[in-house]
């Protein structure tokens, strides 16, 4: 009974503090808290609209988050997500631009094309971790502002509009080229949501039932007894990265061929780095994914609107998000120590993170 | 020499200074076994209060002082997080990064692009004359002259004195550092909580100096990578640290000439790419044994010596977990 209590209070305790630290912050800016949250539940839920914002949100970070699954349990930290879904974006943008199809084949022919630019991408992070020694998080990292560099030279350079220089966004898609909305109230695209659907469970069963699943845990876990026991381990990790990539260029052409309609820079909006901490907060357990990223897409999309509401900067969802995962993490310590000290009260939900996950550069 | 490139030199010294400080600061974080990857986002709201509390008391210092702290706290986090609840460092760090660069931007969006104190350049009398060497390296800020001390300072600490070989034992080998008395945890809490605050401090340096003022976004976004990346291509010895954050703040400034020289036609916004070029670069020529294979040229005496100033492998308990008795 103390040890149900216990996880119980470990589990709602850091999501009170994090809510408490961020209430607290909103009155150093001198808002009121109240009033903050309820423009944020009123953003996200006030209407059709305003819930199918939260949908176009969810879609994206929920396929970062899926694709990020794979990369996790072979236990990389594929920071480079952000620049995977930008060249996604761009080469989809490529697509719309420039190929003359009917819709039901370009469409398609897009959407391949977004996942060759964010497989393309997460290739050459893999290149620089597997044969070239480089850690995949400062590769990532230069990859990341590379993909972003080369988004606004295209859309400064060969893809500007016809009326001049301009940095903003590229000329709007022609129609065919777009993923046509649900219907004019609810602007969602439902071929978006069946590929959604379809990669978290192909990735949930590609990881619990296959042997590929079984060689990227392996590596995840520790991967020199991996290799020792027969597990390619470069070409799992190479794998994972090129999975993850793909997914998350569709993520970034899904910004660009239903959200914008045009290509503009940072397309990915922080949505890839967003997916990682969505990760953390479920230590790796893919079926949480969904209902996690429904709430950030939430805090996301309702706080869109507290800078013409409020004068408050929107960044205050990134606020609340990271303390909740920092909450998060450190009751995850707690209750490894209090589970320490009190060994009788082992349970089998225990759920570690990797070793993997430690610093290994 | 011509007094056009004493100016340039002078004004690399000044723009490497924050990379300096701030990869001095990871460094002794590092050596001590514990890894604060949160650089950029430390940077940036470090930077934020460092100006904001420079302009709401009118001093500098104070600035400093507030940047320091800040920088303190974060790696406080990590201490807390990776040491005492035994979490994933770089998990923590990473979360930190983000957070606190979310922070800078909302506590500091009424602060934005106003004008407020700046540190002013101060030559030290006699040293600022010597020829060529004086106008470069002594015609700067105090938090120049800072650097250079930390620089020496950091060199004398860590192989010439006896706590500098246990912060480099428990980097390295904290069961043995131990078992031979030093309180591993204890000092990895007290050289992390030093390293943050001197990442503080570089964050008021670009605020206060380099970079004055604060916008969003952040003018030195993406300098924390740098940073982070400056540390391991400088194999965690303060010259070479150094010496790269010098290297690294010289291509940036020849970048910013070819932008100003009409003949050559490039691309302004390709060239903003060369900084994380150049930064996959360095690492390769660390990771892929080239500096090893520069060794075998050189005469015999000089590479015993060349060996230990080019070592480039990490302290082997980085980022690893210490459970102390």
């Amino acid at each position: 009974m103390r040890t149900r209590s216990m996880v119980f209070g470990l589990t709602i305790l850091p999501i009170l503090a994090s809510l408490l630290i961020t209430a607290v912050l909103i009155m150093l800016v001198g808002a009121d808290p109240r009033a903050v949250f309820e423009k944020v539940w009123e953003g996200a839920f006030r209407d059709l609209r305003s819930f199918s914002q939260v949908i176009n949100f969810w879609i994206p970070l929920t396929l970062v988050s899926m694709g990020l699954i794979v990369t996790f349990t072979a236990g990389l930290w594929n920071i480079g997500v952000e620049g995977q879904m930008g060249m996604g974006a761009v080469f989809a943008t490529w697509g719309a631009l420039t190929l003359q199809l009917p819709p039901l084949i370009l469409i398609p022919v897009e959407i391949l094309l977004a996942m060759l630019g964010g497989g393309l991408w997460a290739a050459l992070v893999g290149i620089l971790k597997t044969r070239l020694k480089v850690h995949e998080i400062f590769g990532g990292v230069a990859l990341n502002a590379l993909a972003n560099i080369a988004s606004i030279y295209l859309i400064s350079g060969p893809w500007q509009p016809a009326e001049g220089g301009s940095v903003r966004a590229t000329p709007p898609f022609p129609a065919d080229a777009l993923l046509p909305p649900m219907s004019p109230d609810f602007g969602v695209s439902l071929l978006a949501l069946v590929i959604v659907g379809v990669v978290i469970v192909s990735v949930i069963v590609a990881l619990r039932g296959t042997r590929w699943g079984l060689q990227l845990k392996a590596t995840g876990k520790n991967a020199r007894s991996a290799l020792l026991l027969g597990v390619p381990t470069g070409r799992s990790a190479m794998s994972a990265f090129i999975v993850c990539g793909m997914v998350a260029g569709i993520a970034g052409g899904y910004r660009v061929l239903f959200t914008y309609g045009s290509l503009r820079p940072l397309v990915s909006g922080g949505i890839g780095f967003l997916g990682l901490l969505v990760v953390l907060l479920v230590s790796i357990r893919a079926l949480w994914v969904p209902l996690v990223t429904f709430i950030f897409a939430a805090i996301l999309g309702g706080s869109t609107r507290l800078k013409v509401a409020l004068q408050l900067d929107a960044s205050l969802a990134g606020v609340l998000q990271g303390f909740l995962v920092l909450a998060v993490l450190f009751s995850n310590g707690l209750r490894e120590r209090w589970r320490e000290t009190n060994p009788a009260h082992l349970s089998e939900t225990d759920i570690k993170t990797p070793e993997s996950l430690k610093a290994d550069r | 020499m011509n007094p056009e490139l004493i100016n340039i030199f002078n004004s690399i010294v000044a723009n490497a200074t924050p990379l300096v400080i701030a990869s001095i600061g990871e460094t002794i974080t590092e050596r001590a076994g514990v890894v604060n990857l949160s650089l950029d986002g430390s940077l940036i709201l470090s930077a934020m209060v460092g100006f904001v509390a420079a302009f709401v008391s009118g001093s500098a210092i104070i600035g400093i002082i507030a940047a320091m702290i800040v920088g303190g706290l974060i790696a406080l986090i990590i201490a807390i997080g990776g040491i005492e609840l035994r979490q994933d460092q770089v998990a923590i760090g990473f979360v930190l990064t983000l957070l606190t660069a979310d922070l800078a931007t909302f506590l500091g969006q009424n602060y934005t692009r106003i004008p407020g104190p700046q540190i002013l350049r101060s030559p030290i009398p006699i040293l600022a004359d010597i020829p060529v060497a004086g106008p470069i390296f002594f015609n700067q800020t105090a938090l120049v002259y800072l650097s250079y001390a930390l620089i020496f300072g950091l060199w004398y600490w860590l192989f010439r004195t006896r706590p500098g070989l246990a912060l480099r034992a428990i980097g390295e080998r904290p069961e043995t550092a131990f078992a031979r008395g030093a309180n591993v945890n204890r000092l990895r809490y007290l050289y992390t909580i030093i390293g943050g605050a001197l990442v503080g401090l570089a964050g008021a340096a670009y605020s206060l100096s380099v970079k004055p003022g604060w916008a969003t976004p952040p003018s030195m976004a993406g300098d924390g990578w740098i940073a982070l990346a400056i540390v391991i291509f400088g194999g965690w010895h303060p010259f070479r640290v150094v010496l790269g954050a010098y290297l690294f703040a010289g291509l940036r400034a020849l970048s910013t000439a070819i932008q100003r020289t009409p003949e050559i036609e490039i691309s302004v916004v390709l060239l903003n790419g060369i900084p994380w070029v150049l930064m996959i670069i360095t690492l390769l020529l660390v990771s892929s044994g080239a500096i090893e294979r520069l060794l075998t040229v050189l005469p015999r005496p000089l590479q015993k010596w060349t060996r230990n100033f080019l070592r480039s492998d990490p302290p082997a308990a980085l980022g690893t977990r210490f459970k102390q008795k």
